[in-house]
Formats: structure tokens, sequence, C-alpha cells
């Protein structure tokens, strides 16, 4: 162990500033642009210098890294204020499935145009009848010839209406018990037949959708896994996802929090000089570090050939209360200006009261608390299951609600 | 002793909340919710008034009906139950109680009546940015005229008039002032609950008169936030339960593996943990009640325990609410989102949970003294 860089990290670590100072964007250059336009603007920048997807082997568009230079480029890359990425999900959770599944053809062919930030890619799992229980998924595949003819609906698809491709998990046999019958495809989001509504979030946004599939057609070539064998590779994808949803990402953490206390002021003291808002800037400082070393644990166990376990769903858990708790508690220190979300008068343009709002969902996507409580006590600690009524019963006998 | 409300004070409650019911279903709170134009739902406000609520607690002689502080309690709840779209709050429980506070004879023949048919709607303006307001801090100041920003102001663009807290130079640092809002710069200011409006008020030598003996406004202020926060408390706990009754009823109805999620303990006990604080924060706030409609000497510490338990249980209660939706929970179509942002607002709309922990110890502080 040593949390310092040999002098080959070192090496690298310095390569790789250097090369960020010449080339993050500045502000000037990305104004006008989108999300989507910004995103695409850095990611291919860095693909062009060959520090895109570091780690992926070089065939496929990566740089062949070792996972700890993964994590001294995050901790460089972290350092500035760079576009956010709407390739999480291609590159974290497409990705890794298609190297684990996918023919050396389609890898050659998909991976690169994601390491490049040329196509975006988006995750068709949750239904409205299958969202924790991913399983009970409904939307039908059926075979004809060559192909397969898709009929359902899929919902709170992140992106959708960006996307080029999606990752899909279809119904492909109702009569057997849920997990078996599934089967998992990749498809082109622009296939006739696909109609993509966005859905509001509470906090005033739009990037999930509905997505309607009807008739579609997907050519056989693209599923991935055997005709049954969808879980086990869906499966991939969501290790892959608490994985990558852990890592963190924007809104307020504790640097934010931490230089607020020092701003306002509690009974005409700076308020972080208050015993109550210390121990609480502690145990969240203590709760950041511990997820990011966590994660770069995670990473390195991967450099020795590991798939990622489920006791990455610690990072998640953690992260997203983390995150409603610590905009909850900045609002407080506020006091009555809390309330103001208005961007024109807000502390820090509304971000604490943005982070609020959008916290709930981090707690829901990816898996629901109460399902990363279950994953950690059943699959880390081997407790026992649950009481499984669906367990072993064909899909379409099982009991359903609303 | 009697711990419990009177038969007539149980009717008031089954009148409300049947009125609500109809009045303010939620599809009332999302129009104000979507529609940046307008502030509150000004023919609520109308209705509510002529069922007398604005009145409730003003005496006979100035055109109230002179009721106690149970009833008002009792209405208190059923408003947050419904996330009434009004300016209630501002209205009744500050800028009517300040004056019946501090108001001279003349203020109050002037407001009171019109208080209380609810043509005039009246807002307390304390906050002045970022942190905790304080008397040596205030830079708002009064001689004859006012003169500074007050932001926050809830309801300060639709209130006709302001009870505003400015600096002093005598007894505790502060003296409080009316202010007639017509023709003073008000600006709407977004919150996180659109449901309840707010504005930054920005006094440019502007006519008021002083509410109240020069010198004491902060003391006055302190008494007023502490009769205030036991309605606050009341708004709270209505809420808390109606988030607990969606989180339950769609607990029962959503099915995963095969089961309705309410059977799951996880779910269970989410619930269970809801109920307990919800239950606690009524509890305290049945004692607020008394202490606030008898005044007696225990309202501080009686105010700040209902104010902090009942901050407790909304925001547990309407975070827990979207969680147990799920996906779902996470719409703008849902209606959860009401109670996770009016919970918030709630909170620290009179000063924030930690200021009213730190309230209540120091009132025990004062009312025991050590040995
Ligand atoms: C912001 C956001 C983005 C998303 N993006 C995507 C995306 O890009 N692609 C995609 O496919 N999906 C996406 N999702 C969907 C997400 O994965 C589901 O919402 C999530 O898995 C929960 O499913 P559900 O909404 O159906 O809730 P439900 O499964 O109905 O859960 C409702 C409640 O019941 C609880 N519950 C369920 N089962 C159990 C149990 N066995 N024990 C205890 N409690 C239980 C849950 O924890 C939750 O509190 C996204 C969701 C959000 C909020």
């Amino acid at each position: 162990m040593d949390f310092n860089d040999n002098a080959e990290e070192a090496a690298f670590r310095a390569e790789a500033r250097a090369w960020l100072e010449a080339n993050v964007p500045a502000r000037e250059e990305l104004e006008g642009l989108d999300e989507v336009e910004a995103a695409k603007l850095w990611q291919k920048r860095k693909y062009d210098a060959g520090w895109a997807c570091i780690r992926w082997p070089e065939e496929y568009g990566g740089r062949g890294a070792s996972a700890i230079e993964q994590v001294i480029w995050n901790q460089e890359e972290g350092r500035f204020p760079t576009p956010g990425s709407v390739f999480g999900i291609g590159q974290g959770m497409a990705a890794p499935t298609l190297m684990a599944w996918a023919s050396e053809e389609h890898k050659r062919e998909h991976l690169p145009p994601l390491a490049s930030g040329e196509h975006i890619w988006c995750q068709l799992f949750s239904e409205p009848a299958g969202g924790s229980d991913l399983a009970a998924l409904r939307t039908r595949a059926e075979k004809d010839g060559d192909e397969w003819i898709i009929n359902g609906q899929k919902i709170w698809t992140s992106g959708a209406h960006y996307s080029d491709y999606g990752i899909i998990v279809l119904r492909t046999d109702p009569t057997v018990p849920k997990h078996k019958g599934l089967s998992y495809f990749f498809l082109d989001m622009k296939s006739p037949g696909i109609e993509i509504r966005p859905i509001k979030q509470i906090s005033g946004g739009a990037n999930f959708n509905e997505v309607f599939f009807n008739d579609v057609r997907v050519p056989d070539d693209q599923r991935l896994g055997a005709v049954g064998q969808g879980w086990q590779v869906a499966l991939t994808t969501l290790m892959n996802e608490r994985m990558a949803i852990g890592g963190g990402g924007g809104g307020v953490g504790f640097s934010q929090v931490f230089d607020l206390a020092r701003k306002v002021e509690i009974d005409g003291e700076p308020a972080i000089r208050d015993r109550n808002v210390r121990a609480k800037l502690a145990t969240w400082y203590a709760q950041e570090t511990g997820l990011k070393y966590t994660g770069y644990r995670a990473l390195s166990a991967l450099s020795r050939g590991d798939t990622p376990g489920p006791e990455n769903s610690i990072g998640k858990l953690v992260a997203a209360s983390k995150a409603q708790d610590m905009a909850s508690f900045a609002m407080d220190l506020l006091e009555l200006s809390g309330a103001i979300s208005d961007p024109a008068h807000a502390e820090a343009r509304g971000m604490y009261q943005a982070t609020f709002m959008g916290a709930p969902g981090g707690r829901i996507a990816g898996g629901s608390d109460e399902i990363m409580l279950n994953i950690l006590s059943e699959r880390v600690l081997g407790l026992p299951q649950d009481v499984r009524v669906d367990k072993g019963i064909p899909f379409n006998e099982v009991p359903t609600g609303r | 002793m009697n711990f419990e409300f009177s038969d007539e004070q149980n009717l008031l409650r089954e009148q409300a909340l049947g009125f609500l019911q109809e009045a303010c279903p939620t599809s009332t709170v999302r129009a104000i919710l979507d529609d940046d134009d307008r502030p509150y739902d000004d023919e609520l406000w109308r209705k509510i008034a002529e069922l007398g609520w604005t009145a409730s607690v003003i005496p006979e002689a100035y055109g109230g009906l002179g009721l106690s502080y149970l009833e008002l309690s009792v209405i208190a709840e059923e408003l947050g139950r419904a996330i009434a779209p009004v300016p209630f709050s501002s209205s009744v429980y500050l800028a009517t109680e300040a004056l019946l506070m501090a108001g001279s004879e003349a203020q109050k023949e002037k407001w009171l009546p019109r208080l209380a048919t609810g043509d005039v709607i009246g807002t307390f303006a304390l906050g002045e940015g970022p942190g905790q307001p304080r008397a040596d801090k205030l830079a708002t100041a009064a001689s004859g005229a006012l003169t500074g920003v007050k932001i926050p102001v809830a309801d300060g663009d639709v209130a006709d008039f302001a009870v505003v807290v400015a600096r002093s130079d005598a007894g505790d640092g502060a003296s409080l002032h009316l202010a007639e809002l017509d023709g003073v710069d008000s600006q709407s200011v977004g919150t996180l609950d659109p449901t309840r409006s707010h504005a930054k008020i920005t006094f440019a030598d502007d006519a008021a008169e002083p509410l109240g003996t020069h010198g004491e406004g902060w003391t006055t202020t302190q008494r007023l936030l502490d009769r205030a926060a036991v309605l606050f408390a009341w708004e709270q706990v209505g809420g808390a339960n109606a988030a607990l009754e969606m989180a339950k009823e769609y607990a029962l109805e959503r099915y995963a593996f095969g089961r309705p999620i309410a059977s799951y303990q996880a779910i269970k006990h989410k619930l269970a943990h809801a109920y307990v604080k919800n239950t606690l924060a009524r509890a305290n706030c049945y004692y607020g009640a008394w202490a606030l409609d008898t005044d007696a000497d225990e309202l501080p510490v009686a105010a700040a325990t209902a104010r902090v338990s009942a901050t407790q249980a909304y925001y547990y209660a309407s975070k827990e609410n979207i969680q147990t939706h799920g996906g779902m929970g996470f719409t703008w179509e849902f209606d959860c989102q009401f109670h996770y942002r009016r919970a918030k607002l709630l909170s620290v709309n009179i000063g924030s949970e930690a200021t009213w922990q730190d309230k209540l110890i120091g009132a025990m502080e004062r009312d025991r003294p050590a040995a």
C-alpha cells in the first residue's frame, strides 16, 4: 500500500496535468453550446489525444492504461471544470457489457465511437411494472426470421432523446419463471417504431423519457448472450452501473458546504465555529473520502480481473442520501434565505436548492436505497433472502398490482 | 387536565377538511405551481376569508370572531394538509398577530377589521439575506421613513402592508414598523416552493409608522416568532400526515416481486418511523397550542419543541414519500413534490431547525437556573 505516486505514476500524473492545463476548454469556447454539444467537444478532444476511456484496449479506442492510471486521471480531470458527461451510461455500462458479451466485430464497430463521444447510448431497462423488480419487465420480443419484433414500453430512460443506441432487456418467453425468459439486445434508437416522450422531473428538467416500441425490428445479430440468458447479461450492466454512479458527480459536495459554513454566521461567529456544524461537516468528509477510496480500491480490484461485485452498492447508497442531507443542511445554514432558488438572488446561484430537488432521484435511480440494502445484506453479508412469492412461478402467473 | 380538542373544535376540523378537499384539491396547488403569474389562489383566499378563518383570533370588537388559538390550530393543520397556496401564515400568524401584540388602538382599528375579512393581506419582513437575522446585524433603518432591503419576504409581492423589523439605537436594538407597500419596490423572488410567493422588498425612504415601543422590536419579534411557530408546526404536522397517507396508499397498490411493496419490512418500517415522528410532533403541537392559547410561561419552550419535532417529521415524511413512490415520486406529474417543497420551505421560513433547537435549549436554561 502506498497512497503516494511512485516515479512512474508521478510522471503519468505530470503528463496528464500538463495536457489538461493546455486543453480543457475555456468558458468562452463552450459559450452557446448545449449540454450535449459541450460534452461531445470535450470527449472528442480527449479521444484525439489518447485521453478517452484510458483503461480500454487501444483497438477499442482506449489507451490500455492501468487502473491506477485511471485513478490518477480521474483525480486530475476532477481538478478542472470540464463539461458534464452524457456518456456515463454508454461508457460506464454499455461498454463493459459489450466487452464481456459482444462479438469481436461489434466491439470494433461500436466501442471506438463510444470512446470518442460520437455515439451516445441509453439504458432501456426499467418499465412501468418492472423497476426494482427489473426481471418483471413485460416488453416482448418475438422472433421473426433473423430478426426480433419488439412491442411494449420502457420508462425512466435517461437521455433517450439524444441517444444513438440503447441497451435493452426484453421478454422472449413469458411462460417460464421471470429471470429465465429474458434476452438482452442493443439497438439503434432511430429504428422505425420507436417513440420517445420526455417525462418532467420534480426538479423541473426532463432528462428521462418514456420509450414506446411498436413493431420495432432488431437483428438477431444484436443479441448479447444466448436467448433466455438476458438476466445474466443485465447483471454485468447493473454491477457496472452501481460502480459508475457511485463515483459521485456534480452538485453539492463537502467543499461547497465547508465554504458556506465559513461564510455565513451563527450567533455572530462564522458557522464553522459551531460544534454541531463541525460534527456534520466531519461526518460528511469522512463519508466522502471513504467513498472515494472505496472506489479506488474497487478499481484496483478490477485491474486484477474481477468484475465489479455487489459491494459497489455502497457508493450510490451513501452518496445519494449524503447529497440530500448536505443540500438540506446548507439551506438551513442560509436560514430564511435558504428558500430562495432564483439564481439571480440565491446563494451560489441556487445550487443547494437544485441539488435538494435532484437528490431524491439519486436515491431511486440505478436501484433504490432499499434495494441496495437488500443486495448488501443478502449478497454481501449472506443473509437469507426475503420470502419470494414469485419464485419458480411462470412469469405470466405472478401476482401484479398497479 | 384535558389533552384533547373539544367536540366543537373537532367539528370545525371536519368542516375544514371537507371544505379544503372540495376547494383545494392538489390540482389547485398544481395550478399555482405551473403558473408563474399567479402568486397565490385568490379565489381560495376569498372563500377562506368568507369562512372567517382569517378572522378567527381577532377580537369581535375589531370585526373578528374572537375564537381561541385552539380553533386556529385546527385550521392550520388542515391548511398544512391541503398544502394550500394562500398567504395565510404571513397574514394571520404573523401580521395579524404582530398588530394584536404591539399595535396601537388606532392601528388595530385601521387594520384588523380588514385583515379579518381578508380584504387586506399583511406580512412580516425580517430577513435581510443569508444567515441568521440578528438585531445587531440589521441594516434596515428607520428615521421617519424606512430604508433597506428585506429578502426573502413571504407574500411580500402580494401583501398590502408589512410589519418590518428595523435597526434601532435604543433598547434591544430593533423596532417594528408598519409600512404600506403600495408604491414600494417589491420584486418577486423564486423559491423552492413556487406555491408560496416571496419577494425582495427595497425600501428607499418609504413611509412607515412605528409599531409598538421603540427599542423593544427584537423582544417582540422573538415573542411573535414563538407564537407563530406553534401555528407553523401545526401546518407541518398536517402536511406530514398527508405525506404519510400518500405513501401508505401507494405502497398498498404497488407490486414488486409479486407482492405489494407495503409488505416489505423496509417500507413498513419507513412508514412506521414517519408515524412515530408525526405522532410525537402532534403531541408537542397540542402542548404548544395550549401554551399559545393561555399565553403560558412555557410558551417559548413549548413552541420550540413543537417546531423542532414538526420540522423533523415533515421533512422525513415528505422525502420518504417520494422514496416510497420510486421513479413515480420523482416526476413532476405526481404530487409528492408538493410536500417535499413545502416541508423545506416551512422549515426555513421562520428560522431553521438548528435555530429552533438552540432557542429551545436556551429557553430551558432560562427556565431552570443552574443549582
Ligand atoms: C433520475 C432517474 C433516472 C433513471 N434512469 C434510468 C435509465 O436510464 N434507465 C433505466 O432503465 N431506468 C432508469 N431509472 C429507473 C430506476 O432504475 C427505477 O426507478 C428504480 O429501479 C425503482 O423502480 P420503480 O421506479 O419502479 O420503483 P418501485 O420498484 O416501484 O419501488 C417503489 C418503492 O418500493 C421499494 N421496494 C421495491 N421492492 C422492494 C423490496 N423487495 N424490499 C424493500 N423495498 C422495496 C423501493 O425501494 C421503492 O422505495 C431512473 C430512475 C430515476 C429516478
